[in-house]
C-alpha cells in the first residue's frame, strides 16, 4: 500500500503527471496515427468481410477503452471508498469522459460495420445493448460526479458506490457472445491465443497500445485540470471567508 | 459481403468519426487542463 499512499499527496503526484501528460499524448497519437495509416492503406481486405474489415482497427481499440474505462473507475472507487485515497475520486472522474466517448464511439463505428457486414445498422443482442448499457452509464457517472462536486463539500461517495455497482456491466459485456445468441462474433484474442491473421492482429495490437496511451495522457490531463480548478476555487473561498471576518 | 455495397464509404465514416473525435478529445482535454493551472496560479499570484 505504500506506493499506492506516497501518491496521496496532490504536489507528489503533479510531480510525476506533468512530464509524463504531453509525451503520453504525442507518443500515443504518433503510435495510433500510424496504426490506422496501415489499417487504411496497407492491410489486406478479409476475404469474407472484403474491406469493411479496416473498420476493426477504430472499433476494437474503441471497444478495449470503453470497457477499461469502466474497470479503472470501478478499481479508484474501491481505492476511494476503502483507504479514502484523495486522488482516487479525482482520477474516476478523470477516467469517465475518455471512457464515454470510447463506448459511444464502438457503438456508432460497430453500427457502421454492421451494415456492410450483417445488412443492418443495429440488432437488440446482448452485446450491442449491455455496450449501449455502458454508454448510459457513463452519462449517469458523469452527471452524479458533476453533482457530487457541487453539492456540499465535494466528499459525496455516491458516485464511488454507483461506479463500482455499474462494474457489474463489464462482464456482462464480455461473455455477452458466449451467453446469446448474436450476429456479433466471438472474442478473436483470448489470453495467449490468437485466431486472428498476423497482418491484422499486429496493426490491431499498434492502434490498441496508441490509443491507450492517449487515454491515460488525457486521463492525465483531466485530473490536472481537476486539481488545479479545486485549488483555485478553494483559494478563492479562503479568501472570500477572511474578507468577511475582516 | 450482401447487397454488393461499396464498403470505403463505411471504412471512411469509421476513420474519420475515430480520428475527428480523439483529437478533439485531447484538445479539449489539453485545453481545458491549460486554462484551470492558469487560473490556479492567477488565483495564486492575486
Amino acid at each position: 500500500m505504500a506506493p499506492m499512499h506516497a501518491f496521496a499527496n496532490p504536489a507528489r503526484f503533479l510531480r510525476l503527471a506533468r512530464p509524463l501528460t504531453a509525451p503520453l499524448l504525442v507518443i500515443g497519437g504518433l503510435i495510433a496515427a500510424a496504426a490506422l495509416w496501415w489499417g487504411l492503406f496497407q492491410a489486406p481486405a478479409e476475404r469474407l468481410q472484403g474491406d469493411s474489415v479496416r473498420i476493426l482497427f477504430v472499433h476494437v481499440p474503441a471497444a478495449w477503452l470503453g470497457m477499461g474505462g469502466w474497470t479503472a473507475i470501478a478499481v479508484a472507487s474501491i481505492v476511494e471508498l476503502v483507504w479514502r485515497h484523495p486522488l482516487a475520486g479525482i482520477g474516476a472522474r478523470a477516467a469517465a469522459v475518455p471512457g464515454a466517448f470510447f463506448a459511444l464511439l464502438c457503438l456508432v463505428t460497430g453500427s457502421v460495420w454492421g451494415r456492410p457486414a450483417w445488412g443492418t445498422w443495429w440488432v437488440w443482442d446482448g452485446r450491442l445493448t449491455s455496450m449501449l448499457v455502458l454508454f448510459f452509464l457513463y452519462l449517469s457517472y458523469l452527471a452524479l460526479a458533476d453533482a457530487a462536486s457541487k453539492d456540499g463539500d465535494g466528499q459525496s461517495r455516491i458516485p464511488a458506490i454507483f461506479g463500482l455497482v455499474g462494474a457489474v456491466n463489464i462482464p456482462i459485456i464480455h461473455y455477452s457472445v458466449l451467453w446469446w445468441n448474436s450476429l456479433h462474433q466471438p472474442p478473436s484474442i483470448t489470453l495467449g491465443k490468437s485466431e486472428m491473421a498476423p497482418e491484422f492482429l499486429w496493426v490491431l495490437l499498434a492502434a490498441t497500445v496508441g490509443f491507450s496511451l492517449l487515454f491515460g495522457g488525457v486521463v492525465l490531463a483531466r485530473m490536472r485540470m481537476i486539481l488545479a480548478n479545486n485549488q483555485a476555487e478553494a483559494r478563492l473561498r479562503r479568501r472570500a471567508m477572511e474578507a468577511v471576518d475582516a | 459481403m450482401r447487397e454488393g455495397l461499396d464498403h470505403w464509404p463505411f471504412v471512411y465514416a469509421a476513420y474519420a468519426m475515430g480520428v475527428i473525435g480523439t483529437v478533439g478529445l485531447v484538445a479539449w482535454s489539453w485545453w481545458g487542463m491549460r486554462r484551470a493551472e492558469a487560473r490556479r496560479d492567477r488565483s495564486r499570484e492575486q
